[in-house]
């Protein structure tokens, strides 16, 4: 009993500590690949390469004046920031990063919970992020915010569903909401093999979950100033920030982890395994941002119903047929 | 990992199925057809209700249960099958060219009857209190809609919204003593109840009992007795005619069905302690209803809590709950549909748009001008008075001597006494339309083919349930062998 | 012994939250009391070793109807609606009247007798050995088909009603 506890103490600090040691280099990472594809360096100063740039840019936030307007809702505007990073943070307990090894007798698994229904409780806590931007956006009281609020819980809502319904092709092949054994099922073949078209909706939601470009009309600065953000600054700003690059990094190890075989992988350890996939996730949304300009509100309404809903219906449709008729 | 799906029995659900397939399907031809093709809607709809009245009769006499007894096909259930396919019919047939009238002619319309249809079919047909309890949310969730349907009138759309408030709360009372008596019984299955009950007869289990009290709370708001009737005179004055007509009829027959299978079947056991619920609900609910009704001015008020008051004779019934009892029941329901129907039809044909004609002093002189549509009308208020030789003279007939007969003498003089203060209201009207003088004068009548065959059906079924009761009580006789 | 002093801390969360649901004057802070009520519910079927349905409780009520809720608040700017006091005085007495007596009822009951109804066919502990998940699944598409179906269709009544009470031209 207390090994048991010892070991998921020591399990949730690691991570804890892994995510936002990575969250903060995304920061980095984003700042450069954007630089270079833009044909500039990125931050370059601080440090070799850059390195030290995370840090000063925390030190910077730690200090800046921390704002608090005043016909904000106090308590709502102080708590919106934390739910969105405890959301962001929290749901990466069921994510597997390696296969189980034995330390001292006990065996332990490389995740921090695996749960029975471990897929469904990351879609419930990540659903629960919306809350962090809606109450802010509302607790500002300010046009720019509420607008960005509700644009963005909208549109959350919208992408959600095609999110969810687009795992479910995986959810039929395994029989499993668990995320161990759906990287289990996947030591001979890749889910994306299966379900090519299930993990374009997923990543076409994925993104727009995110908020990133093309779907970032929250914080689109040309109509909103911010979005939500607007009146945030010092670190209730950089928490936000935390939240959103966290948010990445848990989307792109469920898509690692639902379609391209979580850790697994051949001479490498997992865990390599497993940062080399999500880095190249991490990268991918980068990518987009660069590329990518962005939807008007109709559209990404329209898009969001009218052609990615019907077609995760469509693909459970086809997975169930195919399923039943090879048996 | 096996799946053991039941055995699926198409036969038991078969109305059902055939009217959701309809619904489904018009729901199609109303967003893709032509604007003139979509006329077709209404006449496609009574296809289909012909279709499953046609297959109901065809199941007569048959018994099954269905779904890992989920439903269960008897005549009880058809029979209420059928009071629902009428009531549907002549409310389609009733609203064609009224609502082209208000000029909501939309195909949702009759999407959402013939979907509330299936809502009450199942729950006259469910087995278990879950289907009861999904049943009676689909036809209520379909006739909060339809009562708001004419968007632009502030009345319908708080007559909605009304509904749904207070509907939504008393389903929360329903679903709450179903999760009680699950948890006292470990089933919700109505048979599993009923098992349950009977081995322990003396009652020592609280929880049952406050479920009970529960159900019966969410039943009677869906029959409006009182003191669960508030949500009536508003909804019905405000909501289209033709869903007022639907809606005083038809959730009324369902909330009947479902309550006597719930009550005298899976709950029989237990009958001393709810029946002294029942015999001051019945009292409070008639005395209350007529008393009401002679103060309105409004016609559809006036109906609305002459509705109520027929809730209370039709309690009357159940508290009599033997053979005769139960089955008045069923005979009064059916002459009911007929009756009510019909008399809301009539003030349907009688006001216009920007001129509804629904106070009661809108009919004076009205014999004069269309002495037709006057004897038409007083016929549906000597039935609902209970006037011979109309079908509701017999049903007040056959309720009270169930009174008697099972030794509630008390109860039936009050319904006596009830009735015959109901004379008063109902023939008011008459003598208006026949003794007075126009107070102005009347618009030119354009009846509807449509509305003339419904007004026929109408009082063709309440004259001939009226003169001839034997054969339509012995078929009432019939459909409730299967709850005894 | 922990697994009572959760329940207990849940219990009594939600409870404080559900008043503060009521009471509160600003639709805002009820909709976000509601959520925290939601999710406490959400831990106390976790503690009935249901995990199913504590997340469908999170994923539904909390991430999907609750957000609605707020946006809808939000947008309707409820300010006049605030000062709306309920001036019946007559009504609220009885009302909180009829309310204690039904509460002292219902913990009449519930600590009168040792509430164990019959048990279902799914005890906790075969549950445990087939899986939450699983369990629910199976009965949902085997003894519990034909409730599945009708609410498929219930829906549809509620999406269908919904457009056509608030669409702009239908």
């Amino acid at each position: 009993m207390l090994a048991f506890v010892l070991i998921a103490i020591v399990k949730v600090l690691v991570v804890f500590t892994a995510m936002l040691l990575i969250v903060a280099y995304m920061t980095l990472m984003e700042r450069k690949v954007l630089g270079h594809m833009q044909v500039r360096f990125g931050p370059n100063r601080t440090g070799p390469f850059g390195l030290l740039q995370p840090i000063a840019d925390g030190i910077k936030l730690f200090f800046k004046e921390d704002i608090i307007v005043p016909h904000a809702n106090r308590l709502i505007y102080i708590l919106a920031p934390s739910v969105m990073v405890i959301t962001a943070l929290v749901s990466f307990a069921v994510i597997p990063f390696g296969d189980s090894v034995t330390i001292l007798g006990h065996k332990v698994d490389m995740v921090v919970a695996d749960v029975n229904v471990g897929l469904l409780y990351l879609m419930a806590i990540s659903s629960l992020g919306v809350y962090g931007l809606v109450m802010g956006g509302w607790a500002s009281n300010n046009k720019y915010s509420l607008l960005g609020a509700i644009r963005s819980s909208a549109q959350m809502i919208s992408y959600e569903l095609s999110l969810g319904l687009s795992i479910i092709g995986v959810l039929m092949i395994t029989g499993s909401l668990s995320t161990v054994k759906i990287v289990g099922a996947q030591s001979q073949v890749w889910f994306v093999v299966y379900q090519p078209l299930g993990f374009l909706i997923f990543l076409i939601s994925a993104v727009a979950e995110c908020s990133r470009t093309p779907f970032d009309l929250t914080e689109c600065e040309n109509e909103l100033v911010a979005g939500y953000q607007t009146e945030y600054s010092s670190m209730k700003f950089a928490l936000y920030y935390l939240a959103e690059y966290a948010h990445i990094l848990v989307i792109s190890s469920l898509a690692v982890t639902l379609f391209f075989g979580g850790w697994q992988g051949p001479f490498l350890p997992p865990l390599v395994w497993f940062l080399i996939k999500v880095f190249i996730f991490i990268f991918f949304f980068i990518w987009i941002r660069a590329t990518f300009p962005r939807f008007r509100y109709d559209q990404l309404m329209k898009f969001g119903w009218k052609v990615l809903f019907p077609l995760s219906l469509l693909n459970i449709m086809i997975t169930g047929i195919v399923m039943s008729v090879i048996g | 990992m096996n799946l053991v799906i039941p055995e699926i029995n198409w036969s038991a659900i078969g109305p059902e199925l055939t009217l959701s397939i309809t619904a489904m399907v018009l729901l199609l031809l109303s967003v893709v057809a032509s604007p003139t093709a979509r006329r077709a809607i209404p006449y496609l709809s009574l296809l289909g209700i012909a279709f499953a009245l046609l297959l109901c009769i065809s199941l007569w006499g048959k018994s099954a249960y269905a779904f890992n007894r989920m439903v269960v096909l008897d005549n009880y259930a058809l029979f209420f099958k059928i009071i629902f396919l009428i009531t549907t019919a002549l409310t389609v047939l009733m609203s064609i060219r009224y609502l082209k009238e208000q000029g909501y002619e939309h195909g949702e319309y009759y999407v959402l009857i013939l979907f509330a249809a299936v809502g009450m079919m199942f729950m006259a047909s469910a087995a278990d209190l879950i289907i009861v309890f999904l049943g009676l949310e689909t036809f209520s969730l379909a006739i909060y809609v339809l009562a708001g349907f004419f968007r632009a009138q502030p009345k319908s759309i708080e007559s909605s919204l009304k509904y749904f408030l207070l509907g939504a709360f008393s389903t929360g009372f329903l679903l709450y003593g179903i999760a009680l008596i699950y948890g006292a019984t470990g089933t919700t299955n109505l048979k599993g109840i009923y098992e349950f009950v009977s081995k322990a007869p003396a009652l020592t289990d609280p929880l049952l009992l406050i479920g009970m009290g529960l159900l019966i709370v969410g039943f009677g708001f869906k029959v409006a007795s009182v003191p669960f009737h508030m949500w009536t005179p508003d909804v019905y004055e405000g909501a289209p005619t033709s869903i007022t007509a639907f809606m005083s009829v038809g959730p009324k027959a369902a909330g009947f069905a479902a309550f006597l299978r719930v009550f005298l079947y899976a709950l029989s056991p237990l009958q001393t302690d709810w029946i002294w619920i029942l015999w001051v609900l019945a009292v409070l609910t008639m005395t209350l209803g007529n008393v009401v009704a002679i103060a309105q001015k409004n016609i559809k008020r006036m109906l609305a809590y002459s509705s109520i008051a027929h809730a209370g004779y039709i309690l009357v019934a159940m508290v009599a709950a033997d053979e005769l009892g139960t089955a008045s029941v069923l005979y009064y329901m059916l002459a009911y549909a007929f009756m009510n129907l019909g008399a809301f039809g009539v003030i349907i044909l009688f006001g216009r748009k920007g001129e509804e004609n629904v106070n009661i002093s809108d009919y004076s002189g009205m014999a004069a001008k269309y002495p037709l549509l006057a004897a038409v009308m007083a016929i549906f208020m000597f039935s609902l008075a209970g006037i011979p030789p109309t079908a509701g003279f017999v049903g007040k007939f056959y309720i009270f001597s169930a009174a008697v007969k099972a030794g509630y003498i008390g109860l039936a003089i009050i319904g006596v006494l009830n009735s015959a203060l109901s004379v008063y209201f109902y023939l008011r009207i008459t003598v208006m339309m026949y003794m007075r003088s126009p107070e102005k004068e009347f618009a030119k009548l354009e009846p509807s083919p449509a509305m003339v065959i419904a007004l026929i059906i109408a009082v063709f079924g309440t004259l001939q349930i009226g003169i001839t009761p034997s054969h339509y009580l012995n078929l009432a006789k019939q459909s409730i062998l299967a709850l005894m | 012994m922990f697994e009572t002093f959760l329940f207990v801390l849940l219990a009594v969360v939600t409870t404080i939250a559900a008043i503060l649901v009521i009471v509160q004057r600003n639709p805002v802070a009820s909709a976000i009391y509601l959520i925290i009520t939601l999710f406490c519910l959400a831990g106390i079927y976790l503690l009935l070793s249901a995990p199913f349905i504590a997340v469908i409780q999170v994923l539904v009520y909390a991430g999907a109807i609750m957000v609605l809720f707020l946006f809808v608040i939000m947008l309707l700017n409820l300010e006049k609606e605030k000062k709306l006091i309920y001036r019946n005085r007559l009504q609220k007495v009885l009302g909180v009247f009829l309310g204690g007596v039904l509460l002292a009822q219902i913990g009449m009951i519930f600590s009168s007798v040792l509430l164990e109804g019959s048990k279902g066919k799914f005890p906790a502990e075969k549950v445990a050995a087939l899986g939450n998940t699983e369990v629910v699944a199976r009965l949902l598409f085997t003894d519990f088909l034909l409730p599945f179906e009708i609410v498929s269709v219930l829906l549809l009544v509620a999406i269908v009603g919904a457009i056509v009470l608030a669409k702009k031209q239908i």
